[in-house]
């Protein structure tokens, strides 16, 4: 017994240590303290976030990775960020373009070989399966195509949006990066400024601040690139002066200059930026080191409350909680099937252990992104699928505790994993903490509506892989007895139910929200039809095992279509591109929608099977009465 | 009690039959389907001609291009309503007892009950329409967004407007109009749902107009199909003739595009002709104050609209002021006004005014159903619970 607990206390440790590796590692790199660098809050689209938040998403955008490989070492995206901003010489040789689209490779001069087998081998290539020398691209390769590049994203921008070929779309995107790098390179400088402290300083010395700025003496090249900094960066470096917490008053670099120009004062901001530039490009570490140091600590001491939370973003950046949860939500599934194999006990005990931590991790991670956006968990679609996995975690644990047969555990687990991997590809397009538009504005609704339809999302996909698990156990091996059937179906009944609450209230909530907003309680729009899909799916899941009308299979079989419901009002209405709560996005997930549909629909054909075709056998089932109505109701 | 209800069942007795529950899941699951349907026919249709043909009928028909009869092969929104209301109310009829054991799924389907009850109520009865403010305007009266009218003002005392109003019904009708308070007829010679308009010297060959004075001559108006966007409105046209005792006096062109009154005089009066948005007039009015559209930082992500207004009521006394943003509508008289949109660089509001009398029954409808589906749960679990132990 105490050697039992013993091991639990180790794979709690050990998962831990896996998942808090990362902030063990820092940043340095030739000397630059590039860690602290990416702690520096800068405000962008509305929120004040660490540099290195802006850096991941814009390598995310532009690279489609978070990390940069390069022959000799990897950069972080702060690394990375860092070169492109104050070093855009090297930067703009790095091949950090992904370029996937063999029509974009041929508009710009690198058709796919002329010679005999070419289309296969970009096949191949295009799956990783050869070297593809032509997936990357620098920006100084890029550089001799941007006109061409501007002209054909402007062709396809005059195409209705759904009526885009994948050139179109791809070529659009690709203009955006461009764009994106572009801004990012002018943010804190003029790309390639020589010593811009330097030049500050000759600034100062040489104008005689005027509310009219060409009476200042600054001569009109100097104002004009100003403007131009201003106008290109890509977000506001320079926190409010005199200082106070209000995001409207932060400034692009261009405008912080300006207000020295006009007003006599030069932020101490402005200064430490140019300062970092000038060092950085001289090679000159212990001066870069020195202006971030003094510059994070007039942060720290001007704006506490923001630089708390911009460090614990840099934190949650580092640690990537979602992503281990992830993996080893892998593990556990894995265990949990195992042991149903072999050593049924022990396995199962080190799987639900290993899902509690995991929760943990999970829990913290949603935990954080609440407390950075202060706002309730689901606000887009991203935080619906880390959410989903975490209440159908939650659920799955619930489960696990009291039938203790493996069951909610592998179930917790699969969905942990197939939702936090849906939440990794929706990540790429950017920053997932938005700011709300106006109707969206209002925790009390995102706190109650939300939270209970997503929930109700859920349960439906846990009732839904219970169901599953019981086919694909039943049909495909003989591990199937009858009390794991009995008590596989008394958990989807169960989740069901709990499907229906949720999804029940959340629904009505919604109309409620929306007859407060537009004054209309129900409008037949997509999202809100797709919402009482699951309602009426579920009710109809209960009236039917209430009827009798469905038995144990049976009941198992409609479970299964949930998933179907749920994916389409999760996923399918937003690709119809209409309605208020469609998102446009997302083609690229068609494919998989379709397919997953497709195999559900293969699953519930196998539980429609005869019995006798099934590995394991239940006949006591078929002899099983149907549940009374007085039954059902106690 | 049993709950199976097979086939003799039904032969036994049709009203055990109304409230089977196999008649539960057959209607629920034409519900699916219909909302289903509704929901892809919305990329093409747009949301308000699937509204009325989907959710606001009693039957889908196919109909064969062309032809003006159809088969009906989906039961529609209202019929399927109305079938499970009665399915509910007949089953807690013949088989619930109201005992405590079964006060959760009683109150849950009263919730449901209410909630049905209240959609057809505001199918019916509720009605949406729009104020458009500049600021500092003043309206007393609303406008539907897709219905017009042919108004006929006299404006012969400079005190007051003498208003007769046409409603589109009646104009697309066509034939002759005759009011007791006007002194002549007015015919529709054509009338067109919707219509684009041009200048004639846009538009080299193109045939006489039928209007014979007014604006009308200098313009071509040719039919158009009615719009199936929700961002877009029809504009609509309509030829009409004014006869008075000795004769006609011309044929005038009136649209919703064409903002101006065209007036003409008959005797000693004078009148003006107009096709506009259908107005509802109030009995107080309201002042747009100020619009206000505020932004996050460095971004165009609206983040708030509002438009601060005056409300006054000559009738009740009523002289205030009033903020109406989102999430925060305005409730006055049994209308709502809602922030719906805005125009003209920020200093135009649109409000979005409606007047829904079954407006409480969804809120009373969601406290029982939670209700009820929370304890009728919570027995279940906490039987669960015990038993495992």
């Amino acid at each position: 017994m105490k050697k039992g607990t013993l091991t639990l206390w180790l794979i709690a440790l050990a998962t831990l240590l896996y998942v808090l590796a990362p902030l063990f590692r820092h940043d340095v790199r030739n000397g630059f303290e590039i860690e602290k660098f990416g702690r520096l809050p800068v405000l962008l689209n509305g929120r004040i976030k660490p540099l290195d938040t802006v850096a991941r998403n814009s390598l995310l955008i532009i690279h489609g990775n978070q990390t940069v490989r390069l022959p000799h070492e990897q950069l972080t995206p702060m690394d990375w960020l860092a070169e492109v901003m104050l070093k855009p010489d090297t930067a703009d040789q790095q091949k950090i373009f992904i370029i996937r689209n063999l029509e974009t490779r041929t508009a710009l001069g690198r058709p796919p070989g002329a010679k005999n087998g070419a289309e296969a081998n970009a096949f191949l290539a295009a799956l990783g399966m050869v070297p593809d020398p032509d997936k990357y691209w620098s920006f100084r390769e890029l550089f001799p195509h941007v006109q061409e590049i501007e002209q054909q994203a402007e062709l396809a921008g005059r195409v209705d949006a759904p009526l885009r070929s994948p050139f179109q779309r791809d070529i659009m995107k690709l203009y955006e990066r461009v764009v994106l790098y572009h801004k990012l390179q002018n943010s804190l400088q003029i790309s390639g400024t020589e010593d811009f402290k330097g030049q500050l300083d000759a600034l100062q010395k040489a104008i005689h601040p005027s509310a009219i700025p060409m009476q200042s003496g600054i001569s009109a090249e100097a104002l004009q690139s100003l403007s131009a900094l201003s106008q290109t960066g890509y977000f506001f470096p320079i926190p409010p002066f005199p200082p106070v917490d209000d995001p409207l008053q932060w400034k692009k670099m261009g405008d912080g200059i300006l207000h020295f120009v006009t007003d006599g004062k030069m932020h101490p901001a402005v200064l430490a930026f140019a300062a970092m530039a000038s060092a950085f490009e001289a090679n000159d570490t212990s001066g870069f080191n020195t202006a971030v140091d003094n510059y994070a600590g007039w942060v720290k001491e001007h704006l506490p409350s923001r630089v708390r939370k911009s460090n614990l973003e840099y934190v949650f950046n580092q640690l990537q909680l979602f992503y281990s949860a992830m993996v080893i939500y892998v593990l556990i599934f894995l265990l949990a099937c195992a042991s149903w194999l072999i050593w049924p006990e022990k396995l199962g005990r080190y799987a639900f252990a290993l899902l509690l931590v995991t929760f943990v991790v999970h829990s913290a991670g949603l935990i954080i992104r609440m407390y950075l956006e202060g706002r309730p968990p689901v606000t887009n679609l991203y935080s619906s699928a880390v959410f989903i996995g975490w209440g159908s975690v939650l659920l799955g644990i619930m489960l696990e505790r009291f039938f203790r047969n493996g069951i909610g555990s592998a179930t917790a687990a699969i969905i942990g994993f197939i939702t936090l991997l849906i939440a990794h590809h929706l990540s790429m397009d950017g920053d997932t903490m938005e700011m709300m538009r106006a109707v969206l504005d209002t925790n009390g609704w995102l706190a109650t509506h939300v939270v209970c339809v997503t929930l109700g999302y859920a349960a439906t996909f846990l009732a839904g892989f219970l169901a599953l698990l019981y086919i694909v156990r039943g049909a495909f091996t003989s591990s199937l007895d009858r009390k794991t059937a009995q008590s596989l179906a008394r958990m989807v009944y169960g989740i069901v139910c709990f499907a229906t609450l949720f999804s029940f209230v959340g629904t009505i909530l919604g109309g409620i929200w929306a007859d407060q907003s537009w004054g209309r309680f129900w409008g037949w729009d997509p999202k809100e039809n797709g919402a009482l899909l699951i309602v009426l799916w579920n009710a109809i899941i209960l009236h039917a095992r209430w009827g009798g009308l469905v038995r144990q299979r049976g009941l198992m079989v409609l479970a299964v279509f949930g998933n179907v419901v749920t994916a389409w009002s999760w996923f399918g209405v937003n690709m119809l591109g209409i309605g208020l709560h469609s998102y446009g996005f997302m083609e690229s997930a068609f494919p998989w929608l379709i397919g997953f549909c497709g195999s559900q629909l293969v699953f519930m054909a196998i539980g429609a099977l005869p019995a006798h075709t099934w590995r394991s056998q239940l006949e006591s089932v078929k002899t099983a009465p149907p549940v009374k109505m007085a039954d059902v109701s106690v | 009690m049993a709950a199976t209800a097979s086939t003799s069942a039904f032969a036994r007795s049709p009203f055990r039959a109304l409230a089977s529950l196999r008649l539960t899941v057959v209607c629920l699951g034409f519900g699916m389907l219909l909302i289903f349907l509704g929901t892809l026919a919305q990329v093409h249709s747009g949301i308000h001609a699937v509204q009325a043909t989907y959710f606001q009928s009693l039957f889908i028909f196919w109909k064969p291009a062309g032809a003006s009869w159809g088969i009906p092969v989906l039961p529609g929104g209202y019929l399927l309503g109305v079938v499970l209301l009665v399915n509910l109310i007949a089953a807690h009829a013949t088989r619930f007892q109201f005992t405590k054991k079964k006060a959760g799924i009683i109150c849950l389907h009263l919730g449901v009950i209410l909630l049905l009850i209240g959609q057809l109520l505001t199918g019916l009865f509720a009605r949406e329409t729009q104020m458009r403010i500049d600021e500092g305007q003043t309206l007393a009266y609303s406008e539907a967004s897709r219905e017009v009218e042919l108004a006929v003002i006299d404006v012969t005392n400079s005190e007051y407007d003498n208003v007769v109003a046409i409603p589109e019904k009646v104009v697309a009708r066509g034939g002759v109009v005759q009011h007791p308070s006007l002194p002549f007829t007015v015919r529709i010679k054509r009338f067109l749902p919707n219509a684009s308009l041009f200048m004639r010297s846009q538009v080299p060959n193109a045939p006489a107009s039928e209007a014979t004075i007014g604006v009308g001559p200098t313009i071509v108006a040719t039919e158009q199909p009615r719009t199936i966007k929700d961002d877009e409105r029809d504009l609509t046209a309509a030829f009409v003739e004014v006869t008075g005792v000795s004769g006609s006096l011309g044929t005038w062109l009136v649209s919703n595009a064409i903002p101006d009154p065209q007036s003409f005089t008959l005797g000693d009066r004078t009148f003006e002709l107009i096709m506009r948005q259908r107005r509802f007039p109030k009995a107080f009015a309201i002042t747009l104050l100020d619009f206000k559209h505020d932004q996050y930082a460095g971004t165009d992500i609206p983040k708030n609209f509002s438009s601060r207004v005056r409300l006054v009521d000559q009738e009740r006394g009523e002289n205030r002021e009033a903020l109406i943003s989102m999430n925060d509508p305005l409730r006055y008289r049994g209308f709502t006004f809602y922030q719906s949109g805005f125009d003209n660089n920020d200093t135009t509001t649109i409000l979005q005014v409606v007047r829904n009398p079954a407006m409480l029954l969804p809120y009373i409808a969601c406290g029982l159903v939670a209700l009820g589906l929370t304890l009728q749960f919570s027995m279940h679990l906490f039987g669960f619970v015990k038993k495992k132990r």
